[in-house]
């Protein structure tokens, strides 16, 4: 199957990238080139297969569920584009 | 001798007999840095005061006889890793000055071992590429060139290229690097050094910047196998702090490279002769057969049926990943961020996005959100997620009958900066033979055996059992032997 325009814009929102009218068509036509490539996934028989989801052997380990981490605030700020007192700062959400 | 001249091996050696100093050996590598990275850009970030300050109390712990075990080894590490303290970019825009207040893992361990870092190695933006064409800070170029056209600058592989551009030039004595889908084995192969990607779980993945987090792992590249080996060593441990890191022990991987091949079974998979391998690259798989037959290994052919699926499932696996890991990038927390008046939380994150993330990276980052959307998600994640599970039973049964498997590790030598970039999927069959052991997440080593026409280097890939690099560095350090390559890229430094 191949992503009409519209579907390339609601991609690009979901991704939270802006992508100006002028880029939709190069978008749309190296996404078309990359999902025909993988469409030939779709002849493989997976019936009865069971997902692979992690990449390791191993399986993932318990540990108590308790804090073991925090009071670090001036770290935690120290990359901030906006810091605000012991905030990060965003654009007024709620009017 | 140049200092730089050593191989990693040698410089302990060097060091602990006190031929040379610390100070002597990283202020050697520091000046080859100033006088070739302006034309390599291996280096993003080069931390010279640090690395002399590293090496002069390299030096006194020598003198006071609690040296470990890479005390004074000048290396590069790929800017991917956090380095506290040192601004660390992933090849990204987005990330701004970002300047971890925290040390990885895999860097800390290494300098509990004694080892100096001399900066920051360039790679693909976020680790996705194989050119190193992708970098916000620019191209890397391969010391390599071609015998008949030394005028075409060449790319060093990616997306380890700093990494890797740096071992091969000689601007380090070895470098940690990342493997997703053969981000070191590739980069390794094009520049005529070893690298190898370990097991899954091997080396925690705490402190890296996460691109494919089922995928990625760590992994040193250097320019023999047994230098690899000592730095995985040191780089490799359980880590409370990485949830899929493997409580195992981590054996000597040095000694395993004596270890010998006799006796051994060498898997050959018949599905990786491709159409359209140039026959060198052919015959050199052939070579590289005869020399372990040679020193007492059985070669036998096998079968891992599954392989031509490898590439396309990996473009769904790593790119979902991806998508979902990069969403942390919103312009708010750390790095970049674009505003215009009056924009809203939408829009600084739409903006920041568009501006920090570079083409291919957006593009990736498309597709991830594509194929995890819902009413896709079926027919193309859970899809690629049991095709995974095929390959990796592909492995499984073929490691019931052998102990390693010998593939080529690209199916080219280094190619023209300029060359494959126009077409995305063009770039992403770089992978074919490295991205299986990824999906699998078994160990793969490329391993440097001999030259093409051109006088471009092209490496062989070993391919071994879930925690067993030990007869993987045996394989290639017999393939290494055998190969003797001596060739040197033609920008080095010591010249």
């Amino acid at each position: 199957m191949s992503l009409d325009l519209d579907q390339v814009r609601r991609i690009a929102s979901l991704a939270r990238i802006r992508l100006k009218e002028s880029e939709l068509g190069q978008a749309q036509a190296e996404l078309n080139g990359i999902l025909g490539w993988i469409e030939q996934l779709q002849a493989v028989d997976t019936d009865g297969i069971e997902p692979m989801a992690g990449g390791g052997a191993v399986a993932l380990r318990p540990r108590p569920d308790a804090v073991t981490d925090g009071g670090q605030a001036e770290r935690v700020l120290a990359n901030a584009p906006d810091r605000q007192g012991e905030y990060f700062g965003v654009p007024k959400v709620v009017e | 001798m140049h200092p730089t001249d050593f191989t990693l091996r040698g410089a302990i050696d060097a060091l602990s007999e006190g031929i040379i100093s610390s100070v002597e050996l990283t202020s050697a590598h520091l000046d080859a840095i100033a006088k070739l990275n302006p034309r390599l850009n291996a280096y993003i970030s080069v931390t010279g005061e640090q690395a002399l300050a590293q090496a002069r109390a390299s030096d006194a712990r020598r003198a006071e006889g609690t040296a470990g075990p890479l005390d004074g080894v000048p290396l590069a590490i790929k800017d991917l890793f956090c380095t506290a303290g040192t601004r660390t970019t992933a090849g990204s825009r987005i990330l701004g000055n970002f300047t971890p207040p925290y040390e990885s893992t895999v860097s800390a361990n290494l300098l509990r071992d004694g080892a100096v870092f001399l900066g920051k190695a360039n790679l693909d933006e976020f680790a996705m590429g194989s050119s190193n064409t992708t970098s916000a800070f620019g191209p890397v170029e391969n010391p390599w060139s071609r015998r008949n056209d030394p005028e075409t600058r060449l790319v060093p592989g990616g997306s380890s290229g700093g990494s890797a551009a740096a071992v091969a030039a000689r601007l380090a004595l070895g470098a940690t690097a990342t493997d997703t889908g053969g981000s070191i084995r590739q980069p390794a192969a094009f520049c005529g050094i070893a690298g190898i990607k370990p097991t899954y779980g091997r080396c925690s993945r705490f402190g890296i910047v996460a691109f494919a987090s089922s995928l990625d792992q760590a992994g040193p590249v250097a320019r023999t196998v047994e230098d690899c080996a000592i730095l995985l060593r040191s780089m490799a441990g359980f880590d409370p702090k990485d949830s899929t890191s493997a409580d195992v022990p981590v054996p000597d991987f040095g000694a395993a490279c004596a270890r010998g091949v006799k006796g051994l079974r060498i898997g050959v998979p018949k599905e990786y002769r491709l159409d359209g391998t140039p026959p060198e690259i052919a015959a050199l798989w052939e070579q590289g057969l005869a020399w372990l037959r040679a020193q007492g290994a059985e070669t036998v052919e096998i079968s891992l049926p599954h392989t031509q699926y490898a590439l396309p499932t990996y473009y769904i696996v790593a790119p979902a990943e991806a998508s979902s890991n990069l969403a942390r990038y919103d312009g708010v927390r750390f790095g970049l961020r674009v505003t215009e008046p009056g924009s809203d939380l939408k829009d600084l994150y739409e903006r920041t996005r568009a501006e920090g993330f570079g083409a291919e990276v957006r593009r990736r980052i498309l597709i991830g959100t594509y194929v995890l959307s819902a009413g896709y998600y079926d027919a193309y994640y859970l899809k690629a997620q049991k095709i995974r599970a095929l390959i990796k039973r592909d492995f499984d049964e073929a490691f019931r009958t052998v102990d390693a498997i010998v593939t080529p590790a690209t199916p080219s030598a280094a190619f023209g900066m300029d060359e494959k970039q126009d077409d995305p999927v063009k770039m992403y069959l770089n992978d074919v033979f490295t991205v299986t052991a990824n999906l699998a997440g078994l160990p793969g080593l490329a391993v440097p055996a001999g030259l093409d026409g051109q006088g471009l280097p092209l490496g062989l890939q070993v391919i071994g059992r879930a925690f067993d690099e030990e007869t993987v560095f045996a394989v290639g350090a017999a393939i290494e032997h055998a190969a003797d390559f001596t060739a040197l890229p033609a920008l080095r430094a010591g010249i």
